[in-house]
C-alpha cells in the first residue's frame, strides 16, 4: 500500500504548491491592481488615514485636515471661506469623491506621489506619522476675496491673470457652495450633495473655467485684432466704411446698435470700440471672413482646452459659418461662445505686448516639511498677435475706459484698459443679456494683471446696457486688490 | 496485508510488551532507541503558544496602543490547553509524532487572535459580535476532547469494529441538515443544523466517521476490488459488481449537492473515497473512473443548479459584482477577498492594521484567510500554507509507517481530506477554484469544525503511537 500512499502525497504536496503558487500570483503579481482597484474601498480610507495636505493661497492654507478618528476614517478636511475657494480646490469628500485640484493634486496631497517616497520610507523608519505634502497655488488672496465680494450674491464668474506669468490671481464663480457640507459621511453630507446637485442655479459648476457664454462686444477685440493683423486697417484713428444700419449679407436682418443716437456711422475703430459699434465690427468681420477671424481667435486659444492644471471647457468660434453668421460671429454672438477664462487670456495678451502664458494655478508642490518637489516654470502659449497690434488695442481699451463705456473701471493714477460686453442669448435674446467686462491694468510699463468678469442676468431688461454697468465695477476692485490701491 | 514492515521476532517482541506494559510510559523510560520525542513536542508547544501570544499582543498595540487586557488569561489558558494536550500524550500517546499537536495547537492560536481582531473591528462588520471567548471554550473542548480519544481509545483498530455503524453515522449527519429549516444567514447553503441556540455542522464530523467507513470497508474488500478486474486500454476495469460502493458514493455526493447546496462537502467526500480507494486497491484505473464521474456530476449539476452557477460565474469574474451594474445574484465576496490579498501585499499591513472587515459576511469563518493575507501578506500565508502542508505530511508519514492496513487507509484519509479540505477553502478565497462553503480547519470561527479537526488529529496521533511504538503489540482478532 505504500507506493499509492507516496503518490497521495506528491498529489497532496501538489495541492499545497498549488495554493502558494496562486498567493504567490494575487499578493505578489496582481497585487497592486488589486490594492488600487477603483472598486477597492481602502484606496478611498486611505487617502483619509492621516492628514492630507492643504492647499494654500497667500502663504495660507485654506484648506485643514481634522482629526475625527471615525471608524473608517480618521481625517476629515475642513475649508476656510470654502464658498470662496471651491473653484480653485473643488471638494474631497469621503462619500462622493473629489474634484479639481483636490483630485488633480491628490498623489501630493495624500501623500502617495512617489517623488515622497524618500520621505514616507524615512518617516517610516523613524515613527514618524505619515503626511500629505502641500500645494501652492498662485491665488492673490485679496484679488480673490475682491472678485467674490463684487460678484456678491450675483451669479456670474471672473478670472484674473497675470499677464507677465500667466499665475491665475483670482478665480471665483457664484453662486458656489462649501465643500466642507459635503466633506463626511454624515446623513447632513448626504442632503446637502443632493440639494447642491439638484439646486437649478448649478452651485457645484465652475463656471470661471467650465461655462462658455456668448462673449458679446468683448469679442469685438478679437475682431478688431484681426483687422490690424491682416493689414485691413493700420491705424486706430482710421474712419470705417460703416452705413447707419447694416443688413447682413445675403439676407434681409438689419443690425442695429444698441443705441441709436450712436455716432457709428463711418466711426473710427477706436471710437467704435469705445461705444461698441456692432454695425462696425460686424461689417468688419464680414469682411474678413470666417476663417481670418477663427484663425486669429484660435492664437488667442478658442477651440482648445486649457490645462490650469484643471481643464477648461474649450471656448468655440465657429469654424464653417454663412456670411451673415460670420458678421454676427465677429460681435460675439451667434455661435460665439467663450469662458471668463478665454476673455481673460485675450486681455492678458493684449495688455503683455502680444505675448499668451499659459495659465496656471499651481506655483509649488511641497512636503510636509516645505521641501520643494516641483515648482511651476512659465511658459509661453504663443504670440497671437505682434507688439505693435497689442499697443493699439491698448490705446482703444484705454478709450474706451476714459471715454466709453467701460468709465466705471476707471483707477486714479493707474492706466486702465477694458472693453464691457453685453450679450443677448436665449431664444429670439429674450434671456436677460450677459454682463462682461474685461480689462487690464498697467503699472509702469507692465501690466500686472488683467481681469475678465462676466455676470448672469446682467440688467433688469433685456435692452439694458449692463456690462459698463456691473461688471466693470467688480473688474475694478479686483485690479485694485492686485496693485494694492 | 502486503509486507509493509519487517515484523520481528514475535518472543522478543512479547517480551518488549511486557516489559512496557500496555501503556506506554513517560519519555526516557521506553526501550534504549525507540524514539519518544515527547520533549521535542513539549519545546515545540512552547513555542506554538508563545507566537499566538505575540500575535494577540501586536493586535492589541496596534489597535489600543497597549496589549491586550486579557493576554494573561489567554496566555495561561493556551498554556494550559497546549500543556494538558501534552500531558495526556506523555502518558497515553507517548511514542506519536512529535510536530502534529504543536502545528494544531500554533493554527488554533492564530485562529482565536484573527478572530479576536475581527471583534474588536466593531460594527465595520456586519452582523458582528464577539466570537472570540465562545471560540476560546470551543478549543477547550476540542482539546479535552482529544484527551478524551487519546486516553480512552486504547487503538485505532478498534474503530474497525464499527465499520458499519460509522456508515449508518454518516449518512444521518449528512442528512441531517436537509431536514432542518435553513436559516437566513446561513446564505443558502444548508450544511447546519440549528438546535435551539446552538448550530452545529455535521459535515466535520461526517468527515471523520465516512474515513473511519470507508477504511474499514476497503480494508475488508480491497482484494476484491483490486483484483477481478479486466484490462482495458491500458486501463484495469473493475468488474461491475464492485462498481456499487463508488458509485452509490457518488449519488450520495451529488444528493448532498442538490439538496444541501453544498458543494464543498460534495467534493470533499467523493474525493475522499477516490484517494482511500486508489490506496486500498493500488489500482490506477479507480481514479480516472472517479474523475470522469466527478467531471460528469460536475457538468449534471453545474449546468442545472442556479446555486452552482453563480459561484462559478464568480470565480469567473470576480469583479463583476462591482460597478453600477452588477449581473443579477452576483456578489462581491470573492473580490473583496482579493482586494484584501492585494493590500497586503508581500508583507501585509501588519496584525491589527488592515481592513479585512470589508470582505464582510464570514470574513471570521471561511474568509478567515483573506484577512491574514491582509494583514500578515504573501508571507504570512506561505507560513501558513506551509504548516497545513507539514499536518498533511506528517499524516501520510503516519499511513506509510502503519503497520496495519485499516491504520494506513485511516492515516491517509484523514491526512487527504485535511489537504482537499485546505485546498477547496483556500482555493475558494483566493479565486484559484470555484468558492464552496468550508471552513479553514482550526482557524475559523466555529465550534463544531475546531471539535472534529481536535478529533481528527487525536486520531492521527493515535495511529501514529502504534506505528512508531518499538515493539509491535501482538495482532490482535479485530473487525473482519
Amino acid at each position: 500500500m505504500n507506493k499509492p500512499i507516496r503518490r497521495v502525497s506528491v498529489f497532496c504536496l501538489l495541492l499545497i504548491m498549488a495554493l502558494l503558487l496562486r498567493t504567490n500570483w494575487i499578493q505578489g503579481v496582481q497585487a497592486d491592481s488589486y490594492a488600487n482597484s477603483p472598486y477597492n474601498d481602502r484606496v478611498k480610507y486611505d487617502r483619509y488615514a492621516y492628514p492630507r495636505g492643504n492647499i494654500i493661497v497667500s502663504g495660507q492654507p485654506v484648506t485643514s485636515s481634522a482629526f475625527v478618528n471615525g471608524y473608517r476614517y480618521k481625517y476629515k478636511t475642513a475649508w476656510t471661506d470654502g464658498a470662496m475657494y471651491a473653484p480653485v480646490t473643488g471638494y474631497s469628500s469621503q462619500s462622493f469623491g473629489s474634484n479639481q485640484l483636490e483630485q488633480l493634486e491628490d498623489p501630493i496631497l495624500s501623500g502617495t506621489d512617489d517623488r515622497l517616497f524618500f520621505r514616507n520610507t524615512l518617516d517610516m523608519l523613524t515613527g514618524k506619522q505619515q503626511q500629505g505634502g502641500d500645494v501652492v497655488t498662485t491665488i492673490n488672496a485679496k484679488a480673490q476675496k475682491a472678485a467674490f465680494d463684487g460678484l456678491g450674491d450675483k451669479k456670474g464668474a471672473a478670472v484674473a491673470i497675470d499677464p507677465r506669468t500667466g499665475a491665475i490671481l483670482a478665480l471665483v464663480s457664484t453662486p458656489s457652495y462649501d465643500p466642507s457640507s459635503i466633506a463626511g459621511t454624515a446623513d447632513s453630507d448626504s442632503a446637502a450633495w443632493k440639494s447642491l446637485n439638484a439646486d437649478p442655479n448649478q452651485p457645484m459648476l465652475n463656471r470661471a473655467l467650465r461655462q462658455t457664454y456668448p462673449p458679446g462686444s468683448t469679442f469685438k477685440l478679437v475682431t478688431a485684432a484681426t483687422a490690424f493683423e491682416t493689414g485691413k486697417f493700420q491705424n486706430i484713428d482710421d474712419p470705417t466704411d460703416t452705413p447707419q444700419v447694416y443688413t447682413l449679407p445675403g439676407t434681409n436682418t438689419q443690425l442695429n446698435n444698441d443705441n441709436p443716437d450712436e455716432q457709428c456711422t463711418n466711426a473710427t475703430l477706436k471710437d467704435a470700440l469705445a461705444i461698441s459699434c456692432n454695425t462696425v465690427f460686424g461689417k468688419i468681420g464680414a469682411e474678413l471672413g470666417g476663417q481670418k477671424l477663427l484663425a486669429q481667435a484660435q492664437k488667442f486659444g478658442f477651440n482648445s482646452t486649457v490645462d490650469t492644471p484643471i481643464r477648461s471647457a474649450p471656448s468655440v468660434f465657429p469654424t464653417n459659418s454663412s456670411p451673415d453668421g460670420t458678421a454676427m460671429d465677429a460681435i460675439g454672438q451667434h455661435n460665439t461662445a467663450a469662458t471668463p477664462l478665454q476673455m481673460a487670456m485675450v486681455a492678458s495678451a493684449i495688455a503683455d505686448n502680444g505675448k499668451l502664458m499659459q495659465p496656471y494655478l499651481v506655483d509649488e508642490e511641497r512636503s510636509a516639511n516645505s521641501t520643494t518637489i516641483s515648482k511651476h516654470t512659465e511658459h509661453q502659449m504663443g504670440q497671437p498677435i505682434s507688439a505693435a497690434t497689442a499697443q493699439k488695442l491698448q490705446q482703444m481699451m484705454v478709450d474706451v475706459v476714459q471715454n466709453g463705456t467701460g468709465r466705471k473701471a476707471q483707477i486714479n493714477g493707474v492706466e486702465v484698459g477694458g472693453k464691457t460686453g453685453t450679450a443677448q442669448h436665449g431664444q429670439d435674446n429674450s434671456g436677460l443679456p450677459f454682463a462682461w467686462f474685461v480689462s487690464y491694468a498697467k503699472v509702469g510699463d507692465s501690466a500686472p494683471v488683467a481681469v475678465a468678469v462676466v455676470v448672469e442676468d446682467g440688467a433688469a431688461s433685456s435692452n439694458e446696457i449692463s456690462g459698463g454697468s456691473i461688471a466693470a465695477p467688480i473688474a475694478k476692485s479686483i485690479m485694485q486688490a492686485v496693485i494694492g490701491q | 496485508m502486503r509486507a509493509d514492515q519487517p515484523s520481528g521476532g514475535g518472543a522478543l517482541n512479547l517480551s518488549a510488551f511486557l516489559l512496557n506494559g500496555r501503556i506506554g510510559r513517560t519519555a526516557g523510560l521506553g526501550s534504549p532507541g525507540a524514539p519518544n520525542r515527547r520533549n521535542t513536542e513539549l519545546s515545540l508547544l512552547a513555542i506554538a503558544v508563545l507566537l499566538p501570544m505575540l500575535a494577540y499582543a501586536n493586535v492589541g498595540l496596534a489597535l489600543d496602543r497597549r496589549l491586550p487586557a486579557g493576554m494573561l488569561e489567554y496566555g495561561l489558558g493556551m498554556g494550559a490547553l497546549a500543556l494538558f494536550a501534552h500531558l495526556v500524550m506523555r502518558r497515553f500517546a507517548p511514542y506519536a509524532d512529535p510536530l502534529l499537536l504543536p502545528l494544531a495547537m500554533l493554527l488554533n492560536g492564530l485562529g482565536l487572535v484573527m478572530i479576536w481582531r475581527l471583534d474588536k473591528a466593531g460594527p465595520l462588520l456586519p452582523n458582528n459580535y464577539p466570537a472570540a471567548a465562545n471560540q476560546l471554550l470551543w478549543s477547550g473542548l476540542g482539546v479535552a476532547l482529544f484527551g478524551t480519544v487519546i486516553v480512552l481509545l486504547r487503538d485505532h483498530r478498534v474503530l474497525q469494529r464499527y465499520t458499519y455503524v460509522s456508515m449508518a453515522a454518516a449518512l444521518v449527519l449528512l442528512a441531517a441538515p436537509a431536514f432542518f429549516p435553513a436559516r437566513a444567514s446561513d446564505f443558502g447553503a444548508k450544511i447546519w443544523i440549528h438546535l435551539g441556540g446552538f448550530s452545529i455542522q455535521p459535515g466535520e464530523f461526517a468527515k471523520i466517521i465516512l474515513a473511519v467507513f470507508f477504511a474499514g470497508y476497503l480494508t475488508a474488500n480491497r482484494d476484491a476490488l483490486a483484483l477481478a478486474s479486466r484490462r482495458v486500454l491500458g486501463l484495469y476495469l473493475p468488474r461491475g459488481r464492485d462498481l456499487g460502493p463508488i458509485l452509490v458514493v457518488w449519488v450520495l455526493s451529488i444528493l448532498i449537492l442538490v439538496f444541501e447546496t453544498d458543494l464543498g462537502s460534495s467534493l470533499l467526500f467523493f474525493g475522499l473515497f477516490v484517494v482511500m480507494l486508489y490506496v486500498a486497491t493500488e489500482r490506477t484505473s479507480w481514479i480516472v473512473f472517479g474523475l470522469l464521474l466527478a467531471v460528469a456530476g460536475a457538468a449534471l449539476v453545474g449546468s442545472a443548479e442556479n446555486h452552482v452557477r453563480v459561484r462559478i460565474n464568480a470565480w469567473l469574474d470576480p469583479l463583476a459584482a462591482f460597478g453600477p451594474h452588477p449581473p443579477a445574484g452576483s456578489t462581491e465576496q470573492i473580490g473583496q477577498a482579493l482586494f484584501a490579498f492585494g493590500s497586503g501585499g508581500i508583507t501585509g499591513t501588519g496584525l491589527g492594521q488592515g481592513r479585512s472587515w470589508l470582505i464582510g459576511f464570514a470574513a471570521k469563518s471561511d474568509f478567515i484567510l483573506g484577512s491574514f493575507g491582509e494583514e500578515l501578506g504573501l508571507t504570512g500565508l506561505m507560513a501558513l500554507f506551509a504548516v497545513y502542508g507539514l499536518i498533511v505530511q506528517r499524516a501520510l508519514r503516519t499511513a506509510l509507517a502503519a503497520r496495519d492496513p485499516f491504520g494506513k487507509l485511516l492515516a491517509v484519509g484523514l491526512g487527504s481530506a485535511l489537504a482537499l479540505q485546505v485546498f477547496v477553502v483556500a482555493g475558494g478565497v483566493t479565486g484559484l477554484i470555484p468558492l464552496t462553503g468550508m471552513t479553514m480547519p482550526f482557524m475559523a470561527q466555529g465550534g463544531s469544525s475546531v471539535i472534529a479537526n481536535w478529533v481528527l488529529i487525536a486520531l492521527l496521533l493515535k495511529i501514529s503511537d502504534s506505528a512508531r511504538r518499538p515493539a509491535p503489540e501482538p495482532t490482535r482478532a479485530v473487525g473482519a
